[in-house]
């Protein structure tokens, strides 16, 4: 294990930010830690790099308990999410500052700069200052800086969070190559599922200091750990129904819920690509009226308003929307294939249940 | 906007001009003769020696009042932070009042020093005193909001590369505050050169020991003697305007330094 | 968003972090120079006066404050104050206004007018007056023609206190009214209140509290100022002798008697001092406040 946490607690004051939080990081591995705003995820990786000491429990890094070692001993990189670069120094300087703490000689430390530059496309840019670089280059100069002294694990905090939309991306794609490259550790922050999804090997998510759930992309989202991951990770539709005969039932939506007793409350999460929408009235069970259209790209999220007054969302391609004309204002038949009843907030989830054999999800239906 | 400028001009460049025209009238030969008197002379030395000390002395110890008031939390913090600007509030009059009796040789601090050797009253020493005591909420005042604009992260940063906290001071905390320390020493450079009422209390006012530059200009006045004292105000505030046009760079380049990056 | 912790990083309390915060023996023997430093060099003075006011006992000290010149004194000084205060306020707002609120060639030159008397010694300012209005001034003749007495009286002492401190109102002014920016301004125009509508209820209660501030500076320091009062005064005991040179002028006396009657009124002076800082720590404590709730509400996302 590269980085494991057991048990690790973390107060400031009488707020509770980490409660109770274990789990470990492979060698190599690139891991997420995922949450809303607040939820301790930020907490968690000044702990591991030693910024915070935790009120219990302990932290790992390669086998070797650090909680008594401090930031400086800890060789760690870490990554500011407003990159933190020292302004009074150009960028050679600030890749030589961690070099020249660890008393590198002169020409080792000079050909490993070059490389790093190289590496990062930072070269001519050497004697540059902060504020003479673009946001992505400043990026790749606090990351620079934070690999130098070639450290056992790289910790960023919402290393994406500070560009553009445009770049953004670029980045991310950076990112995993990077990490391909390097093979270091690697453990950043983000509150964005989208960028967890698509660049982590596994994904820790987090709530209220709370660990929701770790695994691998395709685990978070196949098979949530609670309605806080379902919800969190890709969007999903929650109503409250009620069983009668077995059956939860909402306005005119009815769902078999054998197991469940009579008169119970109960919560019906259904994601929007499991909702079916044809032109055809007769086509599928229920009917709804298409409210609004929005147009995500290459797949589109409409807004359904049934006769009771429920509103779901549904997911579609653009060829089949345009191929079945549709249009806001319709009236549309739909299905909804797959749902999970809900018990609790927090509480596990039932195993998910099928209507009839489903396509599986495609890629990028997360939003 | 006429109200302004008619007042401006009437309560500042008026009286200016007035005293320009006035050293304009002198020739060269005899602006140089009064204004370099051995006398004159000993005084500037005084007067700009004794404010660089007291320049320095507050460069250091505000340096570290704006550190402890905007790092550290204790008790009486926010009374200490009020005390801060007591040199601005207390008429210098007061200042150099009670600054003459605590350092006098019953005095309060005279008591223990002047037997030590020290002595704060009518001295050389009492001016530097004085002047410190003056100046001491330029550098703090300036310093306050530049530290507590200091990204905390930045100093993060060193760490995980392995920096201690004195390194980390050095290389990356202290160039941060290099310009605006500069620019509180020069404000408090610039106060003590013109300083007079604090000075006349503790100083004693002897010639060629410790009369200080505006003291002489009074002297002089007092003798009737105008150009005299004109010739000494010319310098000092040719003096005045070059610290101006320094303090206003050295805030640019503070203001340059802060950049976000 | 990137701490859970609530409250401002840096400011707030937080556990002393190994490696990220100094020692907590450099911590405290940092924080004990600063309170002995502070204590010695600030506190010191201040108790000082006060001590060596009541040194004669309250008896003496209540004759020194109450002697006829000691009394024309304060009474000279709330004069001056009283008209410096008004003039340069009315001077501060229309400075401030035109700096902040339009653009116009030569505005930095202005900055650096109103900044000058904070650059001139006192004593050169009071020696401007006396060579502009005094007997050998350029108006000298004129004056003494018309029996206009100006310098070594009244009319003197408010000038150079006003010379003195009129860049206080201003100076706090212009950045609270170039930080609240036309639009509010621009807004009450367009809902069809007048120029001056619009100043007194929207320019003038935006700029209330930096307002408030520059007059108790101002009045500090109109008080309190010798250097250029005392070369413009003359010290004609009763006539021409503010509270700062009645101080000056006891303790030239030399005698005890005479220096606790010095300290005595210098009590008063720093009364006025406290009661300034006084004020400007609330109105500082007050705005630390209202930002900590602006802070709070924009952090919630």
């Amino acid at each position: 294990m590269s980085i494991e946490l057991q048990g690790v607690t973390k107060k400031f004051g009488d707020t509770v930010a980490v409660n109770n939080v274990s789990f470990s990081v492979r060698e190599g591995e690139l891991m997420a830690l995922l949450g809303p705003s607040g939820g301790g995820k930020t907490t968690v990786l000044r702990l591991v790099a030693g910024l915070e000491m935790p009120t219990a429990g302990d932290v790992f890094i390669r086998g070797r308990r650090v909680n008594d070692l401090s930031v400086q001993q800890r060789n760690i990189g870490f990554v500011f999410q407003n990159y933190a670069l020292f302004k009074n120094m150009n960028v050679f300087r600030n890749i030589a500052f961690g070099l020249k703490i660890k008393k590198w000689k002169r020409a080792r430390m000079q050909a490993r700069i070059e490389e790093l530059l190289k590496l990062f496309g930072l070269e001519g840019l050497e004697r540059r200052y902060p504020h003479q670089l673009s946001g992505g280059q400043r990026q790749r100069v606090a990351i620079a800086r934070a690999l130098a002294p070639q450290p056992s694990v790289l910790l960023l905090d919402e290393p994406f969070g500070a560009v553009d939309a445009r770049i953004r991306q670029e980045l991310r794609e950076w990112l995993v190559t990077l990490h391909h490259d390097l093979n270091v550790t690697t453990v950043f922050v983000t509150h964005d599922q989208e960028e967890a999804l698509e660049v982590a090997n596994r994904i820790v998510i987090f709530s209220g200091g709370v660990l929701e759930q770790v695994g691998t992309p395709r685990e978070v989202y196949d098979q949530p750990a609670n309605e806080f991951v379902a919800r969190f990770i890709g969007a999903m539709n929650v109503l409250e129904a009620k069983v009668r005969e077995g059956v939860a039932r909402i306005g005119e939506l009815e769902f078999p819920a054998s197991g469940e007793a009579e008169g119970q409350q109960v919560r019906v999460g259904f994601r929007p690509y499991a909702v079916q929408v044809s032109a055809d009235l007769t086509r599928y069970r229920y009917h709804a009226v298409l409210q609004h259209t929005f147009f995500l790209g290459v797949l589109l999220r409409l807004e359904l308003e049934l006769p009771s007054g429920l509103t779901l969302r549904a997911r579609m391609t653009k060829e089949d929307y345009a191929q079945q004309g549709l249009e806001d204002g319709r009236r549309v038949s739909f299905q909804i294939r797959q749902y999970r009843l809900l018990a609790g907030e927090a509480a596990a989830l039932g195993p998910e249940a099928e209507l009839q054999p489903e396509t599986p999800p495609v890629l990028g239906d997360y939003i | 906007m006429g109200f302004t400028l008619f007042y401006l001009g009437a309560i500042v460049l008026i009286p200016f001009a007035a005293l320009v025209l006035r050293a304009l009238e002198l020739s060269w030969l005899d602006f140089w003769r009064l204004a370099t008197t051995e006398r004159a002379l000993a005084a500037y030395r005084l007067t700009f020696g004794a404010s660089l000390i007291a320049a320095a002395a507050n460069g250091v110890f505000g340096t570290l009042l704006a550190w402890v008031l905007v790092r550290y939390h204790f008790p009486g913090r926010r009374s200490l932070d009020a005390l801060i600007d007591f040199p601005f509030a207390l008429p210098t009059a007061v200042a150099g009042l009670t600054l003459a009796s605590l350092f006098a040789p019953d005095g309060w601090l005279g008591r223990y020093l002047v037997p030590l050797g020290i002595k704060g009253a009518f001295t050389p020493l009492g001016v530097v005193i004085a002047l410190t005591f003056v100046g001491l909420p330029f550098v703090v005042r300036t310093l306050q909001p530049v530290l507590q604009n200091l990204e905390r992260e930045v100093e993060e940063a060193a760490a995980t590369l392995g920096a201690g906290r004195l390194r980390t001071f050095a290389q990356i905390i202290a160039p941060t505050l290099l310009p605006a320390v500069l620019t509180g020493l020069a404000l408090a450079f610039a106060r003590a050169v013109g300083e007079y009422g604090s000075i006349v209390f503790i100083s004693g006012n002897l010639p060629f020991k410790t009369e200080i530059a505006p003291y002489l200009i009074v002297q002089r006045l007092e003798e009737y003697d105008y150009t005299g004292a004109i010739a000494l105000a010319v310098v000092l505030l040719v003096f005045s305007f070059l610290l101006l046009g320094a303090i206003n760079l050295l805030e640019q380049w503070s203001r340059h330094a802060r950049r976000p990056a | 968003m990137t701490t859970f912790f609530p409250g401002k990083r840096g400011t707030a309390p937080r556990a002393a972090q190994r490696g990220v915060e100094e020692s907590s023996l450099a911590k405290w023997t940092l924080i004990g120079i600063a309170l002995v430093f502070c204590v010695g060099f600030l506190l010191l003075p201040l108790l000082n006066v006060f001590a060596q006011a009541l040194a004669k006992g309250g008896a003496h000290y209540w004759r020194s404050l109450t002697e006829p010149d000691s009394r024309a004194a304060i009474r000279l000084t709330l004069m001056v104050a009283a008209i410096c205060v008004p003039l340069n306020v009315l001077f501060g707002l229309a400075a401030a206004w035109a700096i902040a609120k339009f653009e116009f060639r030569g505005k930095p030159f202005l900055v650096t007018l109103i900044d000058l008397p904070f650059s001139v010694s006192p004593v050169v300012a009071g020696l401007m007056l006396v060579v502009l209005l005094g007997q050998q001034g350029f108006f000298g003749e004129w004056l003494a023609a018309h029996e206009i007495k100006i310098i070594f009286a009244v009319p003197g002492l408010v000038l150079a206190t006003v010379f003195i401190t009129f860049p206080f109102v201003a100076r706090e002014l212009i950045p609270v009214m170039q930080a609240a920016g036309t639009e509010q301004e621009e807004a009450a125009l367009t809902l069809g209140a007048s120029g001056w509508q619009t100043f007194w209820h929207v320019t003038l209660p935006s700029v209330k509290w930096g307002l408030i501030y520059g007059v108790i500076l101002c009045n500090a320091r109109a008080m309190g100022e010798f250097g250029a009062v005392s070369v413009v005064s003359g010290h004609i005991a009763g006539l021409t002798e503010t509270m700062p040179l009645r101080v000056q002028a006891l303790y030239e006396g030399a005698t005890t008697a005479t220096t606790a009657a010095a300290f005595a009124v210098a009590s008063l002076l720093a009364l006025l001092a406290l009661l300034t800082l006084g004020v400007k720590s609330a109105l500082e404590w007050r705005q630390a406040r209202a930002e900590r709730i602006a802070a709070s509400g924009a952090g919630q996302r």
